[in-house]
C-alpha cells in the first residue's frame, strides 16, 4: 500500500520570490545603527579613542555586560524576564574570587550548583505558573545576601589564568571585539539556528501550540533558565578576569542594563522575537555611550566642562527611549 | 472491511454543572470522510478534544484497532496517526513556516534540518495548494491570515516517521477564499482514497454535503444522525440540527406587544464596512437579541457599541448611558480580589461619593438593595466575590449594570455555564428592567433565551444577515440563516 504519505507528488511550484521589506531592514539593522552612530559620535569628540588601544579600554566591562545580555535573552525567548541576573553575576564574582585561586574544586561545585539553581528557578516558574518577574525579584535577594555572606568586604583575588585570558592581546583587533564577535555566532546558531532553538523560541511564541505538539514546556523553561545560569556565571568570570577583585553588588546595574541591552538590540518582551546578534550590539552600544560622555564637550556654554560621570546611566536611558521611539514608529507604519 | 482507526463508546464530558457531551458513540473507519455539524454548544468542539487527547472523557471509553485504551492522551492520539488542525491557530508567529513544521516533527533535527523541513512543508504546500506563493523562511506573522490557514492545514498532512491515519478539519475554509478551499477539499478527497480519513467541521453545509461519505449531526452533547451522506439533503441537516420544534414555548415577553416600538431609536448599528444591508436599531424597552454562530460579529458589535457610546453618531450612533455585562466573568467580569458589594457598585461610583470620598453606607444600600432584588445568595455582601458560586457571580455582575445609570445594557452571552434557576430570576429581571424603559442588546448562543427578545438579528461573517420580529422566530429560521451558503 502506498499509503497516503505518497501523495507529496513530485508537482514542484517556482519557488517564490523573497519579498523586499524596507521597514524590516530598517528595523533589523536599527541595532547596528545605532552602534555607528555612537562610534561616529565617540570619533568627532575624541578622535583618538578609535585605536587599538581605545576600544581596549572603552570596552573594557563590554564582554561581561554582553555576557549577561545573553544570559537574560534566554529568559526572553521564552517570554519571561530575569530579575536576578545582576546580583547572580556579582555572586558569582564572589564565588571566583574567593574559592576558585585556593580552593578551586570547591569553587567550581558552587558555580555548578548555582546553575543547577537557575534551571530549577524555570522548573518553577512552569510548575507553579508563576509570574517569572516576581521568582527573580526575590531571587536576587538571596543571591545578594549569599554574595554578602561569602564576601562581606570588596576584595579577594583573581585566579591568574582567568585574568591572563581576559587580558589576552590579540593582534588588529582588540580582545573585546573578538569575543563578543564570537558570543554574537554562537548565540545566533544555537538560538536562531539549531532545531532546539526553535523550540525554545516557538514555547515564547505560543506555548500551547508547543505544548500540544508533543513538547515539555517544563524542559523548555529549565534547559532557557539554566541557560541562562551558564552565561550568567560566564559573565561573573568575566567580571572577574576584568576587575581582579568583586564585591557583592558589583553588578547589580547588569539586571536593567541587560534587559535594555536586549530590547535595544530588536528583542520583544513577549512572544519569543528575539536577535541575539541584536542583544550583543546592544550591551556593546549602551557601554560605548556610557563612555562617550566622557569625551562629550559642551564648549560653547561652559568652556572646558564635562558631562560628570553620574550621568553616564541616564545617557543609556536616554538613548534606550530614543531608539524604542524610533522603533515604535517603524512598527506603527508597518500595522 | 478494515479495523477502525479509533472508537467512542459512551463519552461523556462535564465542565462543572454543565454537559458538553452527554453519551457519544463515534467510530473512525480508513477511506472514510466525516462531516460533522451541529449548532453552537452541540458538543463538537469536546469531541475533537476528546478524539486528539487534549481533553480526556468524564466517562466512558476510548478503543482503537480493536483494544481499549484507558489511557488515551496525546501521546498515543499522536501514535495512531491522529491529527488536528484546531480552529484557532495554532501555529508560533514568531517563526518561520519551517520552523513551525519542526515544532510538530521531532525527527527534523541534526544538521540541515532546516531545509529538510522547508523542504517538506513546501512539497505538501505544493500538492494542496499549487500557487501558494508561500516561502518556508517566512516568519508566520508576516503572512495573511489566510495563507497561515494554508500552512496550519498543510503541516498537518506532513509525514515525517510517524503514521498519518486521521486528520481532523475544524472550520479549515473559515479564512480559505473560495478557491483555496476547493483545493483544500478536493484534496481531502485524495487523502482519502487513498486510505486516510479525515473529519470535516463546518459550518458551510455544501461542503459537507459535497465532500463528505458520512455525516454525524450533534445536538445538545448527544450524536442525533449517524447516516451516509445520500441521506441527508440541506433542508434535513437543518432540520437535524435543530431537532423538532420542541414544546417548552418560553412566554413570550409580554411587553413585546405593549410597548410600542416608538421613539428616537437609542441604538444604530452597522458593522464595519457595510453601507447597505441591514441595519440593527434598538428603541426604548426593546430586547434586542443577536444571534447565529458564535463568533460571528456579535461581540465585535458589542464592543463597538459600548465605545460609540457618548461619541457621535456615525455609523454606530448610541444615545444614553452603557453598560456592559460579559459573558466571560473570569477575565472581563469580575474583580476578584475585591468584595461582592465592591463588584457590584464600581460601576456607579460617581453617584455614592461625599465630597470627593467613596460614601460606604450608599455604596452599601445600593450593593444590599440590589442582593435582595437580584436574589444574591450570600451571608453578607462584604464576603469576597469568589465566595460565591459562578451563578450567583454572574447575578453579580447583573447588579452591576442595572445598579448604574445605563438606558443601555449590553450583555455578551451572559448566561455561559450558568444553572437554570439564575437564568430564571435573570430573565424575569429583564423583562421588569425593559418594561420600565432600559434597552437591551442580547448576544446568546441559546435558542431559548432568544425567546425573551422583541426582536433577532442574525449575525454572519460579521454581517446582519437577518432581522426576525419574535412572532417570526423560529429555530429553524435561525439556523437557516446562520449557515446560509455563500452566493455561489
Amino acid at each position: 500500500m502506498s499509503g497516503p504519505a505518497a501523495l507529496a507528488a513530485e508537482v514542484r511550484s517556482p519557488r517564490p520570490p523573497r519579498q523586499f521589506n524596507a521597514r524590516r531592514l530598517f528595523r533589523t539593522a536599527l541595532p547596528a545603527l545605532s552602534l555607528i552612530i555612537v562610534l561616529l559620535a565617540i570619533r568627532d569628540f575624541n578622535p583618538r579613542a578609535i585605536s587599538y588601544f581605545g576600544f581596549n579600554l572603552m570596552l573594557n566591562l563590554a564582554v561581561p555586560v554582553a555576557l549577561a545580555t545573553v544570559a537574560q535573552l534566554c529568559i526572553i525567548t521564552v517570554s519571561d524576564l530575569d530579575l536576578s541576573i545582576g546580583n547572580y553575576v556579582g555572586f558569582i564574582a564572589c564565588v571566583t574570587t574567593t574559592w576558585l585561586p585556593t580552593r578551586p574544586w570547591l569553587g567550581a561545585a558552587v558555580i555548578l550548583g548555582s546553575i543547577v539553581v537557575y534551571g530549577a528557578l524555570g522548573a518553577l516558574v512552569q510548575l507553579r505558573q508563576l509570574p517569572s518577574i516576581v521568582v527573580t525579584l526575590g531571587m536576587s535577594f538571596v543571591w545578594l545576601g549569599l554574595a554578602l555572606l561569602i564576601r562581606p568586604q570588596p576584595g579577594g583575588t583573581a585566579p591568574s589564568w582567568l585574568a591572563g585570558f581576559m587580558g589576552v592581546h590579540v593582534p588588529f583587533v582588540p580582545f573585546p571585539i573578538v569575543a563578543a564577535v564570537v558570543l554574537a555566532i554562537v548565540m545566533h546558531i544555537v538560538l536562531m539556528k539549531t532545531a532546539f532553538g526553535a523550540v525554545l523560541r516557538g514555547a515564547g511564541g505560543n506555548p500551547a501550540a508547543v505544548a500540544r505538539s508533543g513538547w515539555s514546556l517544563l524542559r523548555v523553561k529549565t534547559t532557557a533558565y539554566a541557560m541562562a545560569g551558564v552565561l550568567g556565571s560566564l559573565s561573573g568570570l568575566a567580571l572577574v578576569g576584568v576587575s581582579s577583585s568583586a564585591e557583592a553588588n558589583m553588578a547589580d546595574g547588569y539586571t536593567l542594563l541587560s534587559i535594555a541591552g536586549a530590547i535595544l538590540g530588536g528583542a520583544e518582551f513577549v512572544g519569543g522575537r528575539i536577535s541575539p546578534v541584536g542583544a550583543v550590539i546592544g550591551a556593546l552600544t549602551l557601554q560605548l555611550a556610557a563612555v562617550a560622555l566622557n569625551f562629550f564637550q559642551l564648549p560653547e556654554l561652559l568652556p572646558g566642562f564635562r558631562i560628570p560621570p553620574e550621568w553616564q546611566v541616564g545617557a543609556q536611558g536616554l538613548i534606550l527611549i530614543l531608539i524604542l521611539a524610533v522603533r515604535a514608529l517603524i512598527n506603527r507604519g508597518e500595522a | 472491511m478494515d479495523r477502525e482507526i479509533i472508537q467512542l463508546n459512551a463519552v461523556t464530558k462535564s465542565f462543572g454543572a454543565v454537559q458538553a457531551l452527554r453519551g457519544v458513540d463515534l467510530s473512525i473507519q480508513p477511506g472514510q470522510a466525516l462531516g460533522l455539524v451541529g449548532h453552537n454548544g452541540a458538543g463538537k468542539s469536546t469531541l475533537m478534544h476528546v478524539l486528539t487527547g487534549t481533553i480526556a472523557p468524564t466517562t466512558g471509553s476510548i478503543a482503537s484497532g480493536g483494544g481499549a485504551r484507558p489511557d488515551y492522551g496525546v501521546a498515543i492520539a499522536k501514535r495512531l496517526g491522529i491529527r488536528c488542525v484546531f480552529q484557532e491557530l495554532s501555529l508560533c508567529p514568531n517563526l518561520t513556516v519551517a520552523e513551525n513544521t519542526r515544532i510538530m516533527h521531532p525527527r527534523l533535527r541534526g544538521f540541515g534540518w532546516r531545509r529538510r523541513a522547508g523542504r517538506l512543508i513546501t512539497r505538501q504546500l505544493d500538492t494542496m495548494f499549487p500557487d501558494h506563493g508561500i516561502r518556508s523562511d517566512t516568519v508566520i506573522s508576516d503572512l495573511s491570515i489566510g495563507r497561515r490557514q494554508m500552512v496550519e492545514i498543510a503541516r498537518a498532512f506532513t509525514t515525517t516517521d510517524d503514521p498519518l491515519r486521521l486528520v481532523i478539519l475544524d472550520e479549515p475554509t473559515s479564512s480559505l477564499d473560495p478557491s483555496t478551499s476547493r483545493q483544500l477539499l478536493a484534496f481531502t478527497r485524495r487523502f482519502v482514497a487513498d486510505g486516510g480519513a479525515t473529519i470535516l467541521i463546518s459550518h458551510l453545509l455544501h461542503e459537507i454535503l459535497d465532500y463528505c461519505d458520512r455525516i454525524v449531526v450533534m445536538r445538545d452533547g448527544r450524536v442525533v444522525a449517524d447516516e451516509g451522506t445520500a441521506a441527508f439533503d440541506r433542508a434535513k441537516l437543518i432540520v437535524t440540527m435543530g431537532g423538532a420544534a420542541e414544546g417548552h414555548a418560553a412566554e413570550a415577553p409580554v411587553s413585546a406587544a405593549t410597548v410600542a416600538a416608538e421613539g428616537p431609536a437609542r441604538v444604530r448599528y452597522r458593522p464595519k464596512g457595510e453601507t447597505g444591508g441591514t441595519e440593527l436599531t434598538a428603541q426604548a424597552g426593546e430586547i434586542i437579541g443577536l444571534a447565529g454562530l458564535a463568533g460571528h460579529g456579535q461581540s465585535d458589535c458589542l464592543v463597538e457599541v459600548f465605545d460609540a457610546a457618548g461619541g457621535r453618531p456615525g455609523r454606530v450612533s448610541v444615545q444614553g448611558p452603557v453598560a456592559l455585562v460579559a459573558g466571560d466573568r473570569q477575565t472581563d467580569g469580575i474583580f476578584p480580589l475585591w468584595s461582592i458589594a465592591d463588584n457590584i457598585t464600581v460601576r456607579s461610583l460617581g453617584s455614592l461619593t461625599q465630597g470627593p470620598l467613596i460614601s460606604p453606607q450608599r455604596a452599601d444600600a445600593l450593593a444590599e438593595s440590589w442582593k435582595q432584588r437580584i436574589g444574591i445568595r450570600t451571608p453578607d455582601i462584604h464576603n469576597n466575590i469568589l465566595s460565591l458560586s459562578g451563578g450567583n457571580q454572574q447575578k453579580a455582575l447583573f447588579a452591576r449594570a442595572l445598579g448604574s445609570d445605563a438606558e443601555i445594557i449590553l450583555m455578551d452571552d451572559p448566561m455561559r455555564g450558568v444553572d437554570i434557576g439564575t437564568k430564571l430570576d435573570v430573565y424575569g429581571l429583564i423583562r421588569e428592567e425593559a418594561a420600565r424603559g432600559r434597552t437591551f442588546l442580547w448576544y446568546t448562543t441559546e435558542m431559548d433565551e432568544l425567546e425573551h427578545c422583541h426582536r433577532i438579528y442574525i449575525f454572519r461573517n460579521g454581517r446582519i444577515v437577518a432581522a426576525l420580529p419574535r412572532a417570526e422566530l423560529t429555530e429553524e429560521r435561525v439556523i437557516h440563516s446562520s449557515f446560509q451558503e455563500a452566493v455561489a
